[in-house]
């Protein structure tokens, strides 16, 4: 435990607070069981999500600067963002703000109107949940804390996209052994093993899932999902392990579609990975919300010790 | 989506359908060869792509492979487009897997695996001709409706 990240800001977004909330309630669970402490934005809005960045991306700037203004009034160097979105979004306005003359114009614009302080680049680092559990608690230290090990689960990791990609609002990323790989992620993979999962090797970690289309075009989004879903289980997987809460529950409603619709039905399960891990320290499903996923991996779980 | 590039599309899906179905002893049996279609597939679905787009597809070679390169063209000023490119070196890792290691005890998983990797692409290349903005609203966001926000905005003011 290297005693970094004991405490940040934590930024849950929206979709935490309705289809993710399993993903809200075992994250903040896992880090109650892990002793590390979590303090939720005052005040926090929209990170700008993909609306507003597909119509102003300077505006989704300053929206994002804002929750960065929020933390450092609170006194925090650091806020975790569990979301890929939400993550994704706050890197991608410490990225303009550093490097853009006219998002900077317009968040100083903006915030003088809204009258709160002006966000600076380079003052709160934002990390995902999958950093915050690596640098604080690390591999040998979850090790040290499994009850209940994960050694039954044949797991795919799945990071979706918004995780490594644009690789250069990730600057921390690809620096060689300890850092994580936009090309390669195994931050997830780490944390898994270290509880006693078996990871297999899964060639579809980053790929698309149709997410953002899936009202607009929903058979591309289902046939992509049950690809992603048909590979996991090809290459062994009992379980596909999720961090982004988009990702998760449009695996998890595809899933159900592509049955519905194609007549294709998968049985692998979808579960965060705070969810695993929390079952791993002993946590019971319902703690960390298994209950509140859309798909039903109970009585899997139960047969595994787990929950 | 023209019926022309559904017709091949729907070709490339059948045949690695047919790959993926395949019992072990037939993949193993023509496994070097199986491994290169499927590279020789991925380009066509690229090659599909940039031709839909009015691009000739490059005969260069990135990384001594045109899948990467045609990947490389469809890219350029396209950044949704980076969507599928660890798709693409997926491909190329299991044909490599395949062709260094013809005998090893997992080819058949990995040519079918090759397979559902590729499917992917054709999966994804065929979303993008149906709805061009597929990839560009998760990770290659960029301001597609800003016109339209734009004369919205003038005609309320």
């Amino acid at each position: 435990m290297s005693g970094k990240y004991q405490k940040v800001a934590y930024y849950p977004g929206c979709a935490l607070e309705g289809t993710g909330h399993a993903y809200n309630r075992s994250t903040k669970e896992l880090g109650k069981a892990l002793g590390l402490e979590l303090a939720e934005l005052d005040n926090w809005n929209c990170c700008g999500a993909m609306e507003v960045k597909n119509i102003d991306p300077k505006l989704q700037t300053y929206l994002s600067a804002r929750n960065l203004s929020i933390a450092q009034d609170m006194g925090f160097d650091t806020v975790m963002a569990p979301c890929n979105g939400c993550y994704h979004n706050l890197k991608k306005a410490e990225y303009d703000l550093a490097n853009d003359p006219d998002s900077r114009a317009v968040n100083n614009r903006l915030s003088s109107k809204a009258g709160h302080k002006t966000y600076q680049a380079g003052k709160v680092t934002t990390i995902h949940a999958l950093d915050w559990i690596k640098e604080a608690i690390g591999e040998e230290g979850l090790k040290a804390r499994v009850k209940n090990s994960l050694k039954d689960l044949k797991v795919a990791n799945y990071y979706g996209c918004m995780y490594t990609r644009p690789r250069h609002i990730f600057p921390e990323k690809d620096k060689g052994p300890g850092s994580e790989s936009t090309s390669k992620p195994h931050f997830m993979d780490d944390l898994l093993a270290a509880a006693g999962a078996e990871n297999v090797d899964y060639p579809l970690k980053t790929a698309c899932c149709g997410g953002a289309h899936t009202l607009s075009d929903s058979d591309t989004s289902t046939k992509l999902v049950l690809n992603l879903l048909t590979t996991a289980e090809a290459c062994g997987a009992d379980v596909i392990a999720t961090e982004c809460p988009t990702c998760h529950s449009g695996l998890e409603t595809h899933q159900v579609r592509a049955e519905k619709v194609f007549g294709r039905k998968t049985t692998v399960k979808i579960l965060y990975f705070t969810q695993l891990l929390g079952m791993a320290l002993g946590l019971s499903a319902r703690k960390v919300g298994v209950h509140e996923n859309f798909s039903e991996s109970s009585a899997f779980l139960r047969a595994r010790g787990l929950g | 989506m023209t019926d022309t590039r559904n017709t091949r599309l729907d070709a490339i899906n059948a045949r690695l359908d047919a790959v993926i179905a395949k019992p072990d002893a037939v993949l193993v049996a023509a496994a070097p060869q199986l491994a290169e279609e499927l590279l020789v597939l991925g380009e066509a679905i690229l090659e599909i792509w940039l031709a839909a787009h009015g691009a000739g597809p490059t005969a260069l070679k990135v990384e001594g492979f045109r899948l990467l390169a045609l990947h490389r063209q469809g890219a350029r000023n396209d950044p949704s487009f980076n969507a599928c490119r660890e798709t693409c070196r997926e491909l190329v890792y299991h044909r490599n897997l395949v062709v260094l290691e013809p005998a090893h005890a997992d080819t058949a998983r990995r040519l079918r695996l090759g397979a559902m990797v590729t499917r992917h692409l054709a999966l994804f290349i065929g979303g993008k001709l149906e709805v061009a903005g597929l990839g560009e609203f998760c990770c290659s966001s960029r301001p597609l409706r800003q016109r339209e926000a734009a004369a919205q905005q003038a005609e309320i003011a």
